[in-house]
């Protein structure tokens, strides 16, 4: 968060004082309680016809894999996808909320959305939060103008690129894309560089894991490749199912206790049948 | 090693706006980072307000940006209301009302350049706090403490275009070779009466300076002789 250089009460806009509490109270040593998190790669390239995105799948709680086969490339339009990375519950109402924004848009314009409208709503949202929506954001598509790729960082700012990577795996996936980016790329080059980014973020980046997903966006429509590679299938799984015979666990001691007559009257009659 | 992914982004950076004859010379580099991370190693930290005027970002990212968004939607009205352009200082002012109003909230210092036909070529610098200078030439962000010596004594006035555009060029190589915070490639913008000129200078067209290195595929390349095994 920007240190504030003149420490005057605002006179407008939101009120942090309690998230400005909390930070004092994490220095001192209380702990706060843990987040979904994201602990992501996220990538996106532009290609020859359009923009590819791509992510992992991993969910983690602190150092707990929470959910191993999780969605991060969220739907803002149908020409427009954005992959999330950060808190996932941020991630998720923040696309969800602009999303509808976008569609409000568009049955009011009648025209198809696009990606710089989205960018605008998602900046100015985490601008005005100030960092605390952590959100950090890969957003693409395609419009009327041409293909697009931004990312959106928590504090509200913006940048424009031919490929981006985010997320903790973001260096690990940057390195492939420095050392293997070209322009005018096909739609086969793209996908096959978005997912070896992808699976280096989650083979060399402990905040990243399971399954790439990716999502190809052109003029003509998506394509929304859910699951794309597998590189971490579960090997111990036995395909005739799991059963013991009987004694597999040994009996060490047996003591039976028979059930007591508790029920007891003490005034009037039982009732009869 | 310390990253620091999760800091805001920031543009440590150097940013210089010169007058000229004619108008005015607005360089800046182009790097952006997050803590230690590269975020960005070619973004555009001169962004265009009008036809005429654009201007030099440095320090947070997201509150640069915002500025600039609100000083350009202002200025679009006002020039539709004036029904014509808006002048350099006019916009100059505009950044300084935002700056100083929000201080508190806002870590950005701007570098306003532009061409109107009241005033010519002019340059406004607006610092951290929200103050307005108009100088001859004005240097900003991290990089810039590197260059106050070097412009005290090379610039002059009256410059031609192409010395004025060479001392930026010059100046901000100068700084991307000291301050770790600047990098990247070198982007001007010359403004003037006839228009807009926008160019970049990649790495490799920029001169080198002490110790500096010629570029090299490998690292291997620098050794006397091949290694023997």
């Amino acid at each position: 968060m920007a240190k504030a250089a003149v420490d005057v009460p605002p006179k407008g806009g939101f009120s942090f004082d309690l998230c400005r509490r909390n930070e004092m109270l994490v220095k001192k040593g209380a702990e706060l309680p843990k987040f979904r998190k994201t602990g992501t790669t996220i990538v996106g390239l532009v290609f020859k016809d359009g923009v590819i995105l791509g992510a992992d799948t991993r969910a983690t709680e602190g150092p707990i894999v929470c959910d191993k086969n999780c969605e991060k490339i969220h739907y803002m339009a149908p020409n427009i996808y954005c992959c999330g990375a950060g808190t996932a519950a941020d991630t998720e109402a923040v696309t969800d909320m602009v999303s509808s924004q976008l569609a409000l848009h568009r049955y009011a314009t009648g025209r198809e959305s696009r990606v710089i409208t989205a960018l605008t709503l998602l900046k100015s949202h985490l601008f005005s939060y100030q960092g605390h929506v952590s959100a950090a954001l890969v957003l693409g598509g395609v419009d009327v103008t041409g293909p697009h790729l931004h990312t959106i960082y928590p504090h509200g700012s913006t940048d424009t690129l031919p490929f981006a990577t985010m997320g903790s795996g973001s260096l690990a996936a940057m390195a492939m894309f420095e050392s293997r980016y070209k322009e005018g790329m096909t739609r086969e080059e793209g996908i096959k560089l978005v997912c070896d980014a992808i699976c280096s973020g989650i083979f060399n980046d402990l905040g990243s894991g399971s399954n790439v997903d990716v999502c190809v966006i052109t003029k003509d429509g998506k394509d929304y490749l859910r699951n794309h590679q597998l590189p971490n299938p579960r090997t111990y799984v036995s395909t005739r199912g799991y059963s013991f015979t009987k004694g597999q666990t040994e009996v060490l001691s047996t003591k039976i206790t028979p059930m007591k007559e508790k029920v007891e009257i003490i005034e009037g009659d039982a009732m009869e049948e | 090693m310390d990253l620091n992914l999760t800091a805001p982004h920031s543009m440590g950076t150097t940013i210089i706006g010169v007058t000229y004859k004619d108008g005015v010379v607005l360089g800046a580099d182009s790097r952006t980072s997050t803590g230690m991370y590269v975020a960005n190693r070619a973004s555009d930290k001169i962004t265009q307000l009008t036809d005429n005027v654009y201007l030099c970002r440095s320090g947070s990212a997201a509150d640069s940006q915002v500025v600039s968004d609100y000083v350009r939607y202002y200025l679009h009205q006002h020039t539709i209301q004036l029904g014509q352009p808006a002048t350099v200082k006019v916009t100059a002012n505009l950044i300084r009302l935002l700056s100083y109003q929000n201080k508190n909230m806002l870590e950005t210092g701007l570098i306003v350049g532009g061409w109107d036909q009241y005033g010519g070529g002019q340059i406004y610098s607006v610092p951290l706090g929200g103050t307005i200078v108009e100088q001859p030439f004005a240097i900003g962000g991290s990089g810039s403490s590197y260059l106050y010596g070097f412009f005290d004594q090379a610039w002059k006035k009256d410059l031609t275009e192409e010395a004025a555009e060479d001392l930026v060029k010059k100046a901000v190589s100068l700084a991307i070779a000291r301050d770790g915070a600047s990098g990247g490639v070198v982007r001007t913008v010359i403004i003037n009466k006839d228009g807009v000129k926008r160019r970049f200078f990649p790495g490799d067209a920029l001169p080198l300076w002490h110790e500096e290195l010629e570029p090299c595929n490998s690292l291997l390349d620098l050794l006397p002789e091949p290694m023997s095994t």
